[in-house]
C-alpha cells in the first residue's frame, strides 16, 4: 500500500530532466512511507532508458515497449495496468505538457484524487501534503488529501537523482487495446528559427506585459540599439503577435543564458523564469516590488518602465 | 456541430494584498474572464463564423456575480450560456478536479456537444487538469495544450505546444475535448453591438439537482489547509531614487560589466 510509482518523461529519444527529478521526489516519499520506489518508462527505447533511470535508491524500473513517441492513450492504459500491478500509494507524473495530457485521465479512470503542479510533497504515510502556488505564484498553499493519490510535480523543483542503483529492470506486458487509441502523432515542428537566435545573444533586453501597447515596443528597441543588445520577450508579447515566436524566452520558448538579461515589465511567471534563470546578471525593471522576478534578479529598479527606460537611453546618448 | 466552452471567472489579486486564513482578503481581489478561456471562446466563435459550428454554448460554475463575465463571452459571440451553482457549491472552499469533472460531465450529458473547448488552466488555482479529466469521464478523445486547430470532418488536426519551442502535430478523432493554449488566436474585444445582443441571449441557471449531481460529489478529496506569501531568498540590489538616478546607476553597472558603451 505504501509504494510509490513515478513515470518518466522523454521526447525524441531523450529522457527529459524531470525524469531524474521525479526519482528524487519519489525517493523522498518512499522514505516517508517506508515503501519501495518503482519507476516506469513507456514507449521509445525503453531498455536504454531503464539503464539511465536506475539511479541510487530505485527499487524497480518497469518498461513498457510500445511505439516510439508519447501517445496518451497508450500511457493511460499502461499506467492504469501498472497501477493495478504495483498498487502504489502515490503515483507521480511530471507536470509537463505530456504529463498534463495523461495524468488527469489516469486519476479519473482510477477514481483517485489528483493534485497538480506540486512544488513540495510530504507524507506521514496516510496524509499527503502538497505545496502548490496560486494566482500566478503570488501565494503558496498547502493542500492535504488522504489515502492513495496521483500527483504531478513541477520541473526543476527537486534535484536530479544521481548514482547507479540496483533496481530490478522488468518488462511490463501491458495489454494495449489499439481500438481505444483515438489520437495519432503525425510529427514535430520546431517553432521560431528565423533571423535571430536569442539563445546566442550576450545581452538581452526582454519585455513583458508591462509594455501595455505594441507601439511602446519602439522604446525597447531604442534601448536595445543603444546597448547593442537583442530584444526578447515573455509569452504575452508573442501571444499578442507583437513579436515573433523565436523571441519568446521561457518553458515553451527558448532557454537563454546571456551575460546580462534586462527584464522590463516582466512579472516573472515560473514558465518565464525557467527560460532565463541561467543568465549571469539579471536586472529587473518593474513597478511591483513583490513580482516573482525580484526573487531571481541581481539588480532591480522598482519604478515605471516608461520613466526609467527613456532615462536609461539618455545615459548612452 | 455543437461546441461547449467552459468559461471561468477567476479572481485577480492586487500587487499588495493580505491573506485571511486560507483566502486572500476580498478587499484585494478583482474578477476577470480566465485568460485561457478567452482564447477558447474565440476559437469556438471563429469555427462558428467559418460555418463549421452551428452553436456555441458556454458553461460556468460560479455564483450570480459571475454573470457579468459570462455576458462577456456572449458578447464575443457565444449563442447561449449555462451557469451552475447552489448552496452546496457556495460552501466549498476548494473545488477540486474530480468535483469539476462530475459537474461538467452532467452538463455534457445534457448538452451533447461534438466538441468541448476548455482553457489549458485557470489563472487562479491553476490545476490545468479539468479538460483531460472531463474527456476521460465522458469517453471523448482529447488533446492538452493546443495552440493550433484545424477541423476536417471527424478529425481535429492540432498542434500541441511542448516545452522548448517544439510543437507536436496530432490528429484527434471527434468528439473530443481540447484544452486551448494562449496565442492560438487573437481574442476579440466585445463590440458595443455584441454587448447589446448579449443582454438578450439565454443565460440558464442550473443547480446540482437540476443536473442530477449528488451534492456529495462537490465535497472533493482535497482540503486547502494553508496559504501564505512565498519566502523570498533574494539578495537583489535595489537602485533607489528617481528615474534619472536609477537609470544612471544601472548605466554604470552595464558599463562595469562591459556590455554598454
Amino acid at each position: 500500500m505504501s509504494d510509490v510509482l513515478a513515470i518518466a518523461d522523454h521526447r525524441r529519444g531523450e529522457l527529459r530532466d524531470v525524469s531524474y527529478e521525479i526519482i528524487t521526489a519519489g525517493l523522498e516519499l518512499a522514505d516517508e512511507t517506508g515503501g519501495d520506489l518503482h519507476v516506469a518508462v513507456i514507449s521509445g527505447p525503453v531498455e536504454e532508458f531503464a539503464e539511465k533511470l536506475n539511479r541510487t535508491g530505485v527499487d524497480a524500473v518497469h518498461t513498457v515497449a510500445h511505439g516510439e513517441e508519447f501517445n496518451h492513450d497508450v500511457y493511460v492504459q499502461a499506467i492504469t495496468q501498472l497501477h493495478d500491478a504495483v498498487s502504489p500509494q502515490y503515483l507521480l507524473a511530471p507536470n509537463s505538457v505530456n504529463g498534463l495530457d495523461y495524468a488527469p485521465a489516469v486519476a479519473n479512470r482510477l477514481g483517485l484524487p489528483l493534485v497538480t503542479d506540486a512544488v513540495g510533497l510530504e507524507t506521514d504515510g496516510e496524509t499527503l501534503i502538497a505545496t502548490r502556488e496560486m494566482y500566478g505564484g503570488k501565494v503558496e498553499t498547502t493542500t492535504e488529501l488522504e489515502g492513495r493519490a496521483v500527483a504531478t510535480i513541477r520541473g526543476a523543483e527537486w534535484s536530479v537523482a544521481e548514482g547507479t542503483g540496483d533496481a530490478a529492470i522488468e518488462a511490463f506486458d501491458a495489454e494495449i487495446d489499439e481500438s481505444a487509441i483515438g489520437s495519432t502523432v503525425t510529427g514535430f515542428e520546431e517553432v521560431g528559427g528565423g533571423d535571430v537566435d536569442i539563445s546566442e545573444a550576450d545581452v538581452l533586453v526582454s519585455v513583458g506585459r508591462g509594455i501595455d501597447e505594441e507601439e511602446n515596443l519602439e522604446l525597447i528597441e531604442e534601448l536595445a540599439d543603444a546597448l547593442d543588445a537583442t530584444v526578447s520577450s515573455s509569452r504575452p508579447i508573442v501571444d499578442a503577435g507583437w513579436l515573433p515566436k523565436n523571441r519568446q524566452v521561457g518553458q515553451s520558448g527558448k532557454v537563454v543564458t546571456p551575460d546580462v538579461y534586462i527584464a522590463i515589465g516582466i512579472s516573472g511567471a515560473v514558465q518565464h523564469v525557467a527560460g532565463m534563470k541561467g543568465s549571469d546578471t539579471i536586472v529587473a525593471i518593474n513597478t511591483d516590488p513583490n513580482a516573482p522576478i525580484m526573487d531571481i534578479a541581481d539588480y532591480a529598479i522598482h519604478d515605471d518602465l516608461f520613466d526609467v527606460v527613456p532615462a536609461l537611453i539618455e545615459q548612452f546618448q | 456541430m455543437k461546441i461547449l466552452v467552459t468559461v471561468k471567472e477567476v479572481a485577480t489579486v492586487e500587487d499588495e494584498f493580505e491573506i485571511d486564513g486560507t483566502e486572500i482578503d476580498e478587499r484585494f481581489l478583482g474578477a476577470d474572464l480566465n485568460e485561457w478561456d478567452d482564447y477558447a471562446i474565440e476559437e469556438a466563435v471563429q469555427l462558428q463564423e467559418a460555418g463549421v459550428a452551428d452553436e456555441v454554448v458556454t458553461v460556468t460554475i460560479g455564483p450570480e456575480e459571475c454573470e457579468q463575465t459570462i455576458r462577456q463571452a456572449l458578447a464575443k459571440g457565444a449563442d447561449r450560456a449555462l451557469r451552475v451553482w447552489d448552496d452546496d457549491l457556495e460552501g466549498v472552499s476548494l473545488l477540486d478536479v474530480g468535483a469539476k469533472t462530475d459537474i461538467l460531465q452532467a452538463v455534457v450529458d445534457r448538452e451533447e456537444p461534438d466538441l468541448v473547448l476548455t482553457g489549458v488552466q485557470s489563472g487562479d488555482d491553476s490545476w490545468g487538469a479539468t479538460g483531460v479529466s472531463l474527456a476521460d469521464a465522458i469517453g471523448f478523445q482529447w488533446a492538452a495544450v493546443v495552440n493550433d486547430l484545424d477541423l476536417d470532418g471527424d478529425t481535429a488536426s492540432v498542434h500541441r505546444e511542448l516545452e522548448g519551442g517544439v510543437e507536436e502535430l496530432t490528429d484527434v478523432s471527434l468528439p473530443a475535448v481540447l484544452t486551448i493554449q494562449t496565442g492560438i488566436n487573437e481574442p476579440r474585444y466585445a463590440s458595443l453591438r455584441g454587448i447589446r445582443m448579449a443582454q438578450r441571449k439565454d443565460l440558464d441557471y442550473l443547480t446540482l439537482a437540476d443536473l442530477g449531481v449528488d451534492s456529495s460529489a462537490v465535497e472533493g478529496d482535497l482540503t486547502l489547509t494553508d496559504m501564505y506569501e512565498p519566502e523570498t531568498e533574494t539578495d537583489v540590489t535595489i537602485f533607489e531614487g528617481g528615474a534619472d538616478e536609477t537609470a544612471a546607476a544601472l548605466a554604470e553597472l552595464l558599463r562595469e560589466k562591459g556590455v554598454a558603451p
